[in-house]
Formats: C-alpha cells, sequence, structure tokens
C-alpha cells in the first residue's frame, strides 16, 4: 500500500510547472483572450516537443508510454496555468477514444500525428440547451457520411479530427470524422482563453469507432473525469495560492486582510475543499491507471470534488480581493471563467452527482 | 502508487484476521452493530468490562497498541499494518473507545517525556486496557485559549501541590491515571509558565464530577484537585516547557481521531435506500442524489487523506497541521446528514425513543450528539485557524494578551 506519486512522477510534474510557468504565464493567457484566437499555439508545441501530449499513449503509436498517472500530473499542471490549449480535448477524448475503441489502421493513422501535437482534435456531442440525452442526437450517419450540426464543442475551430456521437440506422453510434467537409462558426463561452465553436457537417466520410456509441462515450467520459478533474484541482489550487498571497500583502485597518478571521477562515475553507479533491483525484489516478472495477466510482467522485473545489477557491478568490478581484485587469476572473467552463465540460456537476450515486449503487450490489 | 497489499502485507493480514476469528468476542457482534453515534452498544454485556477483556486478549497476542515498540507492549508494527489491523478488527474496533486517549494521547507523551522506568511500569498496562488513562487539558477558563488554563502546580520539596479545576475531561470517571497541564509561573506570558505531570487518579483531594450534556449523557467529567500532591519524578518534561509537552499530545490527537472519524455516511446511505419519498425510494429523488454524492465526496475525501497521512508516516513524516480538517468536515457533515435524515422522516422524524424510532434512534443520537463534535478537541473556528495560520501561512490574529505576563491579563470577570 503506498499513497503517492514516485519521485520521477514528481520531478515530472515539476519540469511541466516549470515550463508552463516560463512559456504560459497569464501575459500569454491573455494573448489568447485579446487576439481572439483562444489558442497559445506555441504552448502547445511546446507541450508536443516535450512528448507531453503523448504521456499515455502506447510507444508503438508513438507516445512516451509514460501512463496515466503521469499524465493527471500533466493535466494538473495544466489545468494551473489555465493554459489556452486544445489538450483535454485532444489527449483525454479524442486520443483515448482512439485508444480504446479504434482498429490498428485507425491507430496507427492517427496516434503517431496527434503525440506529435501536428493533429488537433474535439469531441462533437451537444446538440441542444439541455443535458445531453441519447434523444437528442439528430446528427445522422448514412451511408458512411456524416451529416448535420453540434452547437457547442470545445476546441473545434483548431481540431483537425472529431469524435463525434450521431445517429445510426438503429441506434447511437461513436464515429471519428475528419475536418474535410466539416465547417466551424466559432461562439463566445463563458471561458473567453478557450475555443468554442459549432460545428457543422455535410456528408462528412467518417469511420466507426463504436456502434453502441452511447455507452462507448460513457466510459471515454470515466476515464477524462478523472484527468479534468486533475485540470480543475490545479485550478484550484493556483486560485488559492493567488488569494493566500492577496491575503498576506494586501492591508487593511492597518493589517494584513489574511489576520481577519473572517477571510482566514475563508481562505481555510477554500484549502479544504481542495484537498479533499486532491486526495479524490490521487485514488481516482491509481484507479485510472490500473483499470480498477470502482474506476467509474472513483472517477466521478474525483469529478465531483474537483467541480466543487475549483467552484469555491475561483468564487471566493474574487471575493478575497474586493473590488479589484473584478476588474478586467486582475486575473480572478480567468478562474472564474475556467472554473465555471470545466465545470460543464462532459456534462455539470448535477449530471455528475446523479452519476456517483447511480454508480454507488452498481458498485454495492456488485 | 499501489492499493493493493504487498505479500507481506497480505500475510499480516491474514494472520490478522485469524487471530480475530479465533478470539473475537462473537456474542457482542449484533449489539456492536447497533453501536449509535457516541456510545458502545454491548447490550446486557458491561462495556468497559468487554473492552478490557478484548484489549487484554489483543495484548497478551502481540495485537494491541501494534505500532508501539514491543518493549512497551507493543508490536513494532509499522503504520500500514496498523491500517490492515483497523480494517480487520472491524466491529470489534468500536470497543476501543475507552482507550483512544490512553493510548493515543497520553501514551505518545509518555513515550516521549517520561523515565525509562516509567515507560516500563506504565505503557504495558496501558496497552492491555489494564489501565485507563485520562488528559486533564481544558478548563472553564482555558479552552479555545488552551494556554489561559490556571490550575495551579506549587513546588514543595520533591512534591508540587495541586489546585485548580479542570473540565471536559472523558472518561475520569474510568481512569486510572492522567496527564496533566498546570501553570506554575503566573508572572511570565502565559505559554511559557506551563509544566505537564501524570498523576494516580485515585491520589487523596481528586474529585470526578460528571458533566450532565445537553443530549443527556455523561461522557465528560469536571475534575477538582485541591492539595493534590504529584512527586516530581511524574513531570513530564521541564518545569515551564508544558507547553510544548502538550503539542506532542495534541499533534497525537490529531492522529487519533484524524484517520478513523465518523461522518454518518453509511447511515444516510442506508436510510434513503429504504425511505420513500412521493412513492419512490428516496434515493431516487435528484435532491436526494446531489446531497448523497456532496457527503459521499467528504467521506471519501477523507478516508483517502488518511490513506495520505499513513503514507506519509511510514516515510517517517510527522502527522501535520493539514490532518485538522478532518473533525472539521466530519463533525459538520454529520450535523447536516442527521437533520436531513429527520426531515426524511417527516412528523415521526421527531422521536427520540429508540424502541419506536428509525434504527433505534440513530438519527436522532446524531443530532443531539454533534453539536459537540463541533467543539470538542478544538471548535471549527479553532481549527479553521490552524489551517490558515499553520498551513496556509498567514498571519496570526492580534492577540491582546501577547507577551504579558499571565497575572496581568485582562480577565472580563
Amino acid at each position: 500500500m503506498n499513497f503517492d506519486f514516485s519521485e520521477d512522477q514528481k520531478l515530472l510534474a515539476d519540469q511541466v510547472q516549470r515550463y508552463l510557468s516560463d512559456h504560459c504565464s497569464m501575459q500569454v493567457v491573455r494573448r489568447a483572450l485579446d487576439d481572439g484566437e483562444r489558442i497559445a499555439i506555441d504552448v502547445w508545441t511546446g507541450l508536443a516537443e516535450m512528448g507531453l501530449i503523448a504521456t499515455a499513449v502506447e510507444e508503438q503509436y508513438g507516445g512516451t508510454g509514460a501512463g496515466y498517472l503521469e499524465l493527471c500530473l500533466v493535466a494538473q499542471q495544466v489545468g494551473a496555468h489555465l493554459a489556452p490549449v486544445p489538450f483535454g480535448s485532444t489527449v483525454y477524448l479524442v486520443a483515448e477514444a482512439i485508444s480504446r475503441l479504434g482498429d490498428e489502421a485507425t491507430k496507427q493513422n492517427w496516434l503517431p500525428k496527434i503525440c506529435s501535437g501536428e493533429v488537433k482534435g474535439a469531441l462533437a456531442l451537444v446538440e441542444s440547451m439541455q443535458q445531453v440525452t441519447p434523444d437528442q442526437i439528430h446528427c445522422q450517419v448514412v451511408d458512411g457520411k456524416l451529416s448535420g450540426s453540434k452547437m457547442i464543442v470545445t476546441d473545434a475551430s483548431h481540431a483537425d479530427l472529431f469524435v463525434v456521437l450521431a445517429r445510426t440506422g438503429d441506434g447511437l453510434g461513436l464515429f471519428l470524422c475528419e475536418r474535410g467537409n466539416v465547417s466551424t462558426r466559432a461562439v463566445d463561452s463563458v471561458d473567453l482563453t478557450r475555443d468554442t465553436a459549432e460545428v457543422t457537417f455535410e456528408a462528412a466520410p467518417v469511420t466507426l469507432l463504436s456502434d453502441d456509441g452511447w455507452s462507448a462515450l460513457q466510459t471515454l467520459f470515466d476515464r477524462a473525469a478523472v484527468l479534468y478533474a486533475f485540470e480543475q484541482l490545479g485550478g484550484a489550487q493556483a486560485a488559492l495560492d493567488m488569494a493566500v498571497g492577496y491575503a498576506n500583502e494586501r492591508f487593511a485597518f492597518g493589517r494584513a486582510i489574511g489576520s481577519f478571521q473572517a477571510i482566514k477562515h475563508m481562505l481555510s475553507d477554500m484549502y479544504v475543499s481542495m484537498k479533499l479533491a486532491e486526495s479524490n483525484c490521487y485514488y481516482a489516478a491509481w484507479a485510472l491507471a490500473n483499470d480498477a472495477p470502482d474506476l467509474p466510482l472513483a472517477a466521478a467522485t474525483a469529478r465531483v470534488a474537483a467541480t466543487q473545489a475549483f467552484q469555491l477557491c475561483s468564487k471566493d478568490n474574487v471575493q478575497v480581493h474586493g473590488g479589484m478581484g473584478f476588474t478586467w485587469e486582475f486575473d480572478c476572473h480567468l478562474y472564474y471563467r475556467r472554473s465555471n467552463f470545466l465545470a460543464l465540460e462532459l456534462g455539470g456537476l448535477s449530471e455528475w452527482e446523479a452519476r456517483l450515486v447511480d454508480t454507488l449503487a452498481l458498485a454495492e450490489s456488485a | 502508487m499501489d492499493f493493493s497489499d504487498t505479500p507481506e502485507e497480505s500475510e499480516f493480514r491474514a494472520a490478522a484476521r485469524a487471530f480475530i476469528d479465533e478470539n473475537g468476542p462473537d456474542y457482542l457482534v449484533p449489539y456492536l452493530a447497533k453501536s449509535g453515534f457516541g456510545n458502545t452498544n454491548t447490550g446486557d454485556y458491561d462495556t468497559l468490562e468487554e473492552a478490557k477483556k478484548w484489549q487484554k486478549s489483543k495484548a497478551e497476542a502481540g495485537w494491541a497498541c501494534l505500532a508501539w515498540p514491543v518493549e512497551y507492549g507493543g508490536r513494532g508494527a509499522t503504520p500500514i499494518q496498523n491500517v490492515i489491523w483497523s480494517q480487520e478488527e472491524g466491529l470489534y474496533g468500536r470497543l476501543s473507545g475507552t482507550f483512544i486517549i490512553g493510548q493515543g494521547m497520553c501514551a505518545p507523551t509518555m513515550m516521549a517525556y517520561a523515565s525509562e522506568e516509567q515507560k516500563q511500569r506504565f505503557l504495558p498496562k496501558l496497552a492491555s486496557g489494564e489501565e485507563v488513562w485520562c488528559q486533564l487539558f481544558s478548563e472553564p477558563h482555558g479552552g479555545s485559549d488552551l494556554a489561559g488554563l490556571r490550575t495551579r502546580a506549587e513546588k514543595d520539596g520533591d512534591e508540587w501541590v495541586i489546585n485548580g479545576q479542570k473540565i471536559w475531561t472523558s472518561g475520569a470517571q474510568h481512569s486510572d491515571y492522567g496527564i496533566l497541564i498546570t501553570r506554575t509561573d503566573p508572572a511570565v506570558a502565559k505559554h511559557k509558565g506551563l509544566t505537564m505531570f501524570f498523576l494516580d487518579m485515585r491520589s487523596p483531594g481528586v474529585k470526578i464530577v460528571p458533566i450532565k450534556q445537553a443530549n443527556g449523557n455523561s461522557e465528560f467529567n469536571e475534575v477538582y484537585f485541591d492539595d493534590v500532591r504529584i512527586p516530581d519524578a511524574q513531570r513530564l518534561g521541564e518545569v515551564g516547557d508544558g507547553w510544548r509537552v502538550s503539542i506532542t499530545t495534541l499533534m497525537n490527537e490529531r492522529m487519533a481521531i484524524g484517520g478513523s472519524i465518523a461522518t454518518g455516511f453509511p447511515e444516510i446511505h442506508d436510510l434513503v435506500k429504504n425511505t420513500e419519498l412521493n412513492g419512490r425510494p428516496a434515493i431516487e429523488d435528484p435532491a436526494v442524489k446531489a446531497r448523497l454524492a456532496d457527503w459521499y465526496v467528504k467521506a471519501a475525501g477523507l478516508r483517502n487523506n488518511a490513506s495520505r497521512m499513513i503514507t506519509a508516516l511510514s516515510k517517517g513524516d510527522m502527522p501535520g497541521p493539514e490532518n485538522s480538517m478532518g473533525k472539521l468536515v466530519a463533525g459538520n457533515m454529520m450535523q447536516d446528514i442527521a437533520k436531513f435524515a429527520i426531515d426524511l422522516q417527516g412528523q415521526a422524524g421527531r422521536l427520540v425513543d429508540p424502541d419506536v424510532a428509525e434504527g433505534a434512534a440513530r438519527f436522532q443520537a446524531m443530532l443531539l450528539r454533534s453539536p459537540a463534535v463541533r467543539i470538542e478537541g478544538g471548535t471549527d473556528q479553532i481549527l479553521r485557524n490552524i489551517i490558515g495560520e499553520r498551513v496556509l501561512g498567514l498571519p496570526e490574529d492580534l492577540r491582546a494578551d501577547k507577551g504579558m505576563p499571565f497575572n496581568e491579563i485582562p480577565t472580563g470577570s
């Protein structure tokens, strides 16, 4: 029994941390915000060159084969630095879908290009202003060609490859679709450092990944939830650090505001929430790396905890900063926006709460 | 990172299970399973007697206080073996409540500060449950501000004479010995004039008065000292160093309660599966799901946090101030759970008669006991201060008595 990352894994996290501190500072994040591109392409290239996109991909497909524990730590740093890169879409969703569901030719064809950073991905799922259910999916594949529209697709404007949930003759399938015959129209989201777009497929050729698309998607979500939870955890820690820094520096009534219990106790509650998320994330990382039978429960637990933690830490980071926290100039809103953006990736808190409880019942009856 | 047992751990687990299967007081299982929050149910059997019996049989076979050195009655086990033992001990672990303070807090203080001879004399009997210990810290004037305590110790030859009053002493009525923090010098700053001792609870001049608590039970006591004499040889640490000594005790308190703290989750999960709401099992209601998920996340977070603490301990680290969060989270959670559970029971939720109320009134007992969880061993507010100051490094609050001699500090009375 050993509940900690290894020294090598921690070393990797330090390297990623240093790289992103140097190359993905808040100025870089803000550039993605201001120039409307909503991607820091140099950071993406840098992550690819360091082999980080390839962290959990098998070596025969261009990966480094390091593994999922390592990938969790990379995700945590990506989250902490609010990196405006399609890391989650490409790595946790598209590369995962191909690795888990693709045939040999598909893996050979795409994974090396994803690992090198050449191909970026996106998951095209949502078609209506509601929590996603199978009966809302109207995009359709007929004779190997996909047609229809997806309402909000994270990282779509820069994507070369889509994983798409679409209707087949008798059910839902999960498909892989290249960029040709696909048009995107960028739309603003709550997080303006991240790209989101409406995507339209017009008889676009697709490759089938799974003919039981809905259930394949749920399995994909169980795995991706752990990785997004690490991003959220990183964000929560960064927002907490920012708040603590300010509480130590900012004086009012002749003393540092962090010495007032009203502020101190708020910061302590942020810490507790972050720490609960961290410990749940650690367990989920282990479950992910070992394909443990309780992965669905561990994933939902980490996901709910990390969503709560990032939302609380980013919200109260604004509060600790007072009026300055509500300015465009201060970075508080960037964390606040990202926390609310990530909270809805893969479906929101209430969906994951329900999922957690349903999984708990299954885990018990097993 | 690995949650599976190593071959050595599996072997250890099998040995522990074999001992427990062979020797556990299985006649108590149906009662222990029904233990409500804050009391151990042993049916018609005497709880203290049964607790001592089980402890003794564990000690004789080397299964008591596993992490202690063998010469003091332990097994020299690793922190992880200790966890494996408690997982296997299961329900029987509920019999250990009487010994938690003595073994979890007094013993580490004795190990750090008592003489070798004293350790040989006292620790094995503490491990075997033959002697029960209590901790005499809190006072009417020194609760959250523990260092504000007033119980005096005055030197008289080779002895110290103790006068004053302690309060909130759990288990004083069953205790043979206690560790006691006193003020030996009122003319210096409050943290500097304290000294720690241990004493025989049957010493002349010690008077124990049970406190009738708000929930009607009496787990806690007031302890009065009227010219109680303690040999200087029973001093723990230097004169004036009592604050530092008390930190050893309090740090171990975190470890003693941090890992295994009750949250009420299994109980509420059981209730919502078996109670109807609008004609369906309550667990199917989205609002119930949301709450249940939130509580599960907290309970799992504490459990996983405890696993991390054990990993840190097995690498030789001390339990840090971050473990203050365990009780902070669990106490609030338990109070919320009790309130919600009773709400689900409708007007009948008000019943507290165990013969009538749901689950022998487990949630009602929780409702009435949980306010104390948020106070005992550090209030929610003190714990948040500890996290804020000692973990996050925030500045201390302004202290009106800072550096002031104890006897000049305003008391408001």
